[in-house]
């Protein structure tokens, strides 16, 4: 009985060796995206292009413009004149303009003074881009206010991440859903590939379980995976520099049970999907969305409306990411992702239930 | 004499080191029912898609209704039909869209297309099937459509690749009536195939082993010439020696 | 042309009787059009601040009750110390900790106090950054308004009035929902084509056609259409829905819209064709389409702005079709732009039209 378990744990090595480019692209392919997206991924505010309107060029002017020009949050584009604003907005060429009051200088002194007076500095933002367009004029803000304000009474610190490196954020979030996209994909689609080549049933009709049938399905995936999570924390540690000063071991467990429950999710999905093609289209096209949107890896989980707060719970990789970003970035102890490991062990034992109680209710 | 409709010549596929057809030469002539004979492997279906414009030869050359295999395989494609192993017509079609399909990329007017529809139907008593799933049809059943929108724009010559593989023998029987009707409309009919009672029906046979052609004449002269009762035995004789295993 | 109007029937029929694609192309845009907007806000809501009050002094509990009152904040109480907030901060219950120093006040009258910390957690940089520097306005208001008060220094005039044009609530889900319309066309223009061509390779049936006289152009053309025809109908959809449910209506001309749309899904389904014409099986197709799906959505600024990546991957986006589509989506939703303003962004589309039509044509081989 062992050794027929072996024997088809091999034969579904095989088949997959077998297949050299496929192999290559499984393996290969969520490394690099890792690179592309750790390095690539940012939602810091960089380069916003300003343009200038200034009806007089006076010191006080320059001064404001040498600032900003000076921050690497905003490359200046020069000046224009005040019937040009629309034009470059709607155009795109430029995300935010600022315009200085002609009496710029004056309003100035007289604010100073504590005297009433008009604002000095329109700042026109190009709010289409709402995410650009609040933290540029934020920054713009305090920027223009420059020493004159009160700067110097505060100290701050940026926690984990010192030098804004989206990269750290990115990587549990980009293995969180590849994994499971990943997985999902490789084992769905062999199992229905099997049911509509028909050699599934010369499977079935063999004396092996079927429950054994599908589990040696899975290890040969396992395997697999194990090795894509081994590159991607190398990179992760070595490329992109992430601390993971919570303890690799901790990583690696929760990794591999998320593994394990993804397989577990593409082995659900074979049990209704009828052709390949429907296996690949629930898989690839309708998981990705809500696994991209759904699971915190770019929308923060808190800012969701709460119904859909609700639904991300069930959403694997919302828990693994959760996880994982504690461990890798902020550097805890396996302890502190207790109640997510929990979690995402029901939902390991949940799946690989209804998964057999499916398939085996089809066989009879 | 009739004319030579096929012509090949010293044709070679190569796959890396694997040669599937080694250098083979032969005729066909106009309104023959042409038997293709070898066993799984000997390189019949692979010479047969170097005749349909399917795959390049690695060497040799041939003409097929009179146009060169290498140059003018487009050309060749409007006057031949096809039936591969594979069933391969669209499951999810029925019987009547399959051949408005096909009729329209051969370029039939619609009123042909009808005409011509309407005739295939009565002939295979498929009439009441019209608006039937293809793919909901008995495989025999599937054959004898294949083979007929294969042979719907009147083709010069039909290709047929193990056409009656996995059939019953009564319906095997009815697809060998439908190819002599269509030898007899004039069509040169090329055939594959591994049962050897189906050699008998043929005009001429060749036989191949190992990528070579090793026999080609009547399935009478061929008897003679071995010694022989029967096809099968003509055939086993020169299997014998094949080193190419299933 | 009457072939191409067969074959096109044909795909047609074929995705009627399918059980799944019908549902998958009617149901899809319509539950992520309602679904998504409500999840895509990156708007900084909800910072988490811990205030550590040192002072325990007025002018100590006027900022705490100030930012309180501000409505991006959520006050978390209860921190005694530094390393108590530290705590609940890893917990990711705070993400701004603000600690007073001790005689704030007193030093503040004599001008020499000791500067106010304060600390973000930047794992999510977004969050961090900007919860810091709402935190920061929010603090120097109080203080500056204090100062006035007591007639130390200036006036609590603003120095600057922000003006936010095209969206003037800065309402996130206006910047997502032109870029949810576009992930909808990428993800069916690019893995519904390559589906259909391999599963016709697997199947066999592509064979019965190669050895026809088809042209290869007339093949791929009838493979094409369809799919621009579904994109299209996706589109119109999404942008109903836009309108219904969120009184989303394009700023700019329906025309500029529809061409540009009718570029980016012949650019997509035909670069989907390459893909399927090089691949021997479903399961390559796949995955390698699902790779560059993902650099699709990731990093031609749907959700993340372009400007904010580095140098090397901006020029990356270059070679990304999506990335013009986006960006004329955006400008003629929200902005109105027009088709002049905007022909460098069609001519790319164009090109890239023209470039993955050409290899779809001729990456398909009748003869191996």
């Amino acid at each position: 009985m062992k050794t027929d378990f072996l024997k088809f744990v091999r034969k579904e090595f095989l088949h997959i060796l077998r297949d050299k480019r496929t192999l290559l692209i499984v393996l290969l392919q969520p490394a690099v995206m890792l690179l592309l997206f750790g390095f690539a991924i940012s939602t810091e505010v960089n380069d916003v292009r300003v343009v200038v309107v200034a009806p007089n060029l006076t010191d006080g002017v320059k001064d404001a413009v040498n600032r900003v020009a000076a921050n690497p949050n905003f490359s200046f584009c020069g000046y224009i004149s005040q019937n040009e604003v629309d034009d470059v907005l709607r155009g795109g060429d430029v995300a935010a303009v600022v315009v200085f009051a002609a009496d710029y200088d004056r309003r100035m002194m007289q604010t100073a003074l504590g005297e009433p007076a008009a604002t000095p500095v329109q700042i026109v933002v190009d709010a289409s881009n709402t995410n650009i367009a609040s933290s540029a004029s934020a920054y713009l803000q305090n920027i223009i206010a420059g020493t004159a304000s009160a700067q110097s009474m505060f100290e701050t610190h940026l926690l984990y991440n010192p030098q804004m490196k989206s990269a750290y954020n990115f990587v549990p979030g980009i293995m969180g859903v590849i994994f499971i996209l990943v997985c999902a994909m490789m084992t769905s689609v062999s199992i229905v590939r099997e049911k509509e080549v028909g050699t599934m049933e010369v499977l079935l009709v063999s004396p092996v379980r079927p429950m054994r049938i599908i589990v040696a399905k899975m290890i040969p995936y396992f395997a697999i995976s194990c090795v894509t999570l081994a590159i991607i924390l190398l990179l992760s540690r070595y490329v992109l520099d992430v601390p993971m000063s919570g303890g690799v071991g901790g990583i690696v467990g929760l990794s591999m049970l998320y593994l394990a429950l993804a397989l577990a999710f593409g082995l659900l999905i074979s049990t209704f999907a009828s052709t390949q093609v429907a296996a690949w289209l629930v898989s690839a096209v309708v998981m990705l969305m809500p696994m991209v949107m759904l699971s915190g890896m770019l929308f923060p989980i808190e800012n969701l409306p709460l119904v859909l707060q609700g639904v991300s719970c069930i959403i694997p990789a919302r828990w693994y990411i959760a996880a994982v970003r504690k461990m890798m970035i902020e550097g805890l102890p396996f302890s502190a992702v207790l109640h997510e490991f929990a979690v995402l062990c029901t939902m390991l034992v949940a799946l690989v239930g209804l998964s057999l109680k499916k398939f085996n209710d089809k066989l009879e | 004499m009739k004319e030579n409709v096929i012509s090949v010549r010293e044709l070679t596929k190569r796959f890396g080191d694997f040669t599937a057809v080694d250098r083979i030469t032969f005729d066909v002539r106009r309104g023959e029912i042409f038997g293709f004979l070898g066993a799984n492997g000997a390189g019949k279906t692979t010479a047969m898609r170097m005749l349909c414009g399917l795959s390049f030869p690695t060497s040799g050359s041939g003409t097929v209704a009179g146009f060169d295999i290498m140059r003018e395989g487009e050309k060749i494609k409007r006057r031949i039909g096809y039936m591969s192993q594979r069933f391969s017509l669209y499951d999810d079609l029925t019987v009547w869209e399959n051949i408005r399909l096909f009729a329209g990329i051969y370029g039939l007017t619609p009123y042909r297309t009808k005409r011509r529809a309407v005739e295939l139907l009565s002939r295979l008593d498929f009439r009441s099937e019209r608006n039937t799933l293809v793919g909901s049809l008995p495989l025999g059943w599937k054959q004898k459509l294949a083979f007929s929108i294969a042979t719907l724009h009147n083709p010069e010559i039909v290709f047929l690749d193990e056409p009656t593989g996995g059939v019953d023998p009564i319906t095997r029987r009815q697809f060998w009536e439908l190819i002599y009707e269509a030898a007899d409309r004039g069509t040169t009919v090329f055939v594959t195939t591994h049962y050897m009672d189906e050699a008998e029906y043929c005009t001429r046979v060749s036989i191949m082993v190992d990528g070579e052609v090793r026999a080609l004449d009547t399935p009478a002269a061929l008897k003679r010439q071995f010694a022989a009762e029967s096809m099968d035995e003509v055939f086993r004789t020169l299997a014998r020696g094949a080193k190419r295993a299933e | 042309m009457r072939t191409l109007l067969i074959l096109i029937q044909k795909e047609f029929l074929q995705i009627r009787r399918n059980s799944f694609l019908p549902r998958l192309i009617v149901a899809f845009p319509i539950l992520i059009m309602l679904i998504m907007p409500w999840i895509t806000t990156m708007d900084v809501r909800h910072v988490g601040v811990a205030v550590i009050d040192n002072d325990r002094s007025s002018v100590s509990r006027r900022i705490i009750s100030h930012i309180g009152a501000t409505e991006w904040f959520t006050l978390r109480d209860g921190a005694p110390d530094y390393a108590t907030a530290l705590r609940q901060l890893e917990q990711g219950e705070v993400d701004v900790i603000v600690e007073i120093p001790h005689h704030f006040e007193r030093d503040m009258i004599l001008a020499t106090p000791q500067p106010i910390n304060i600390s973000a957690n930047s794992v999510n940089a977004t969050k961090g950054s900007l919860g810091m520097q709402y935190v920061l306005q929010t603090i120097a208001r109080t203080l500056r308004e204090l100062q006035t008060e007591r007639g130390i220094t200036t006036s609590v005039a603003e120095l600057a009035v922000v003006q936010n044009r095209y969206n003037p609530t800065l309402n996130y889900r206006h910047y997502m929902i032109p870029a949810l319309m576009i992930m909808l066309l990428i993800l069916i223009c690019c893995f519904l084509p390559t589906l259909n061509i391999v599963g016709e390779k697997e199947t066999g049936t592509i064979e019965q056609i190669n050895v026809t006289p088809l042209s290869k152009l007339t093949f791929t053309l009838g493979k094409l259409i369809p799919y621009w025809i579904i994109g299209l109908f996706v589109l119109t959809v999404a942008i109903l829905v836009a309108r219904l449910v969120y009184g989303l209506w394009p700023a700019g001309s329906f025309g500029t819209i529809y061409l540009a749309a009718m570029l980016f899904i012949f650019t997509m389904s035909g670069f989907s064709v390459v893909l399927a014409n090089i691949s021997d099986t479903m399961q390559q197709a796949v995955f390698v389409m699902f790779f560059f799906v993902m650099i699709f959505v990731l990093m031609s600024g749907l959700m993340t702005p372009i400007e904010s990546m580095p140098r090397w991957s901006q020029t990356v986006t270059m070679f990304l079709p999506p990335r013009y589509f986006i960006e004329v989506m955006r400008a003629v939703y929200l902005k109105g732009t027009t088709m002049a303003e905007l022909w460098h962004n069609f001519a790319a589309l164009c090109a890239f039209a023209m470039l993955f039509n050409l290899l779809a044509a001729a990456t398909y081989k009748k003869q191996a």
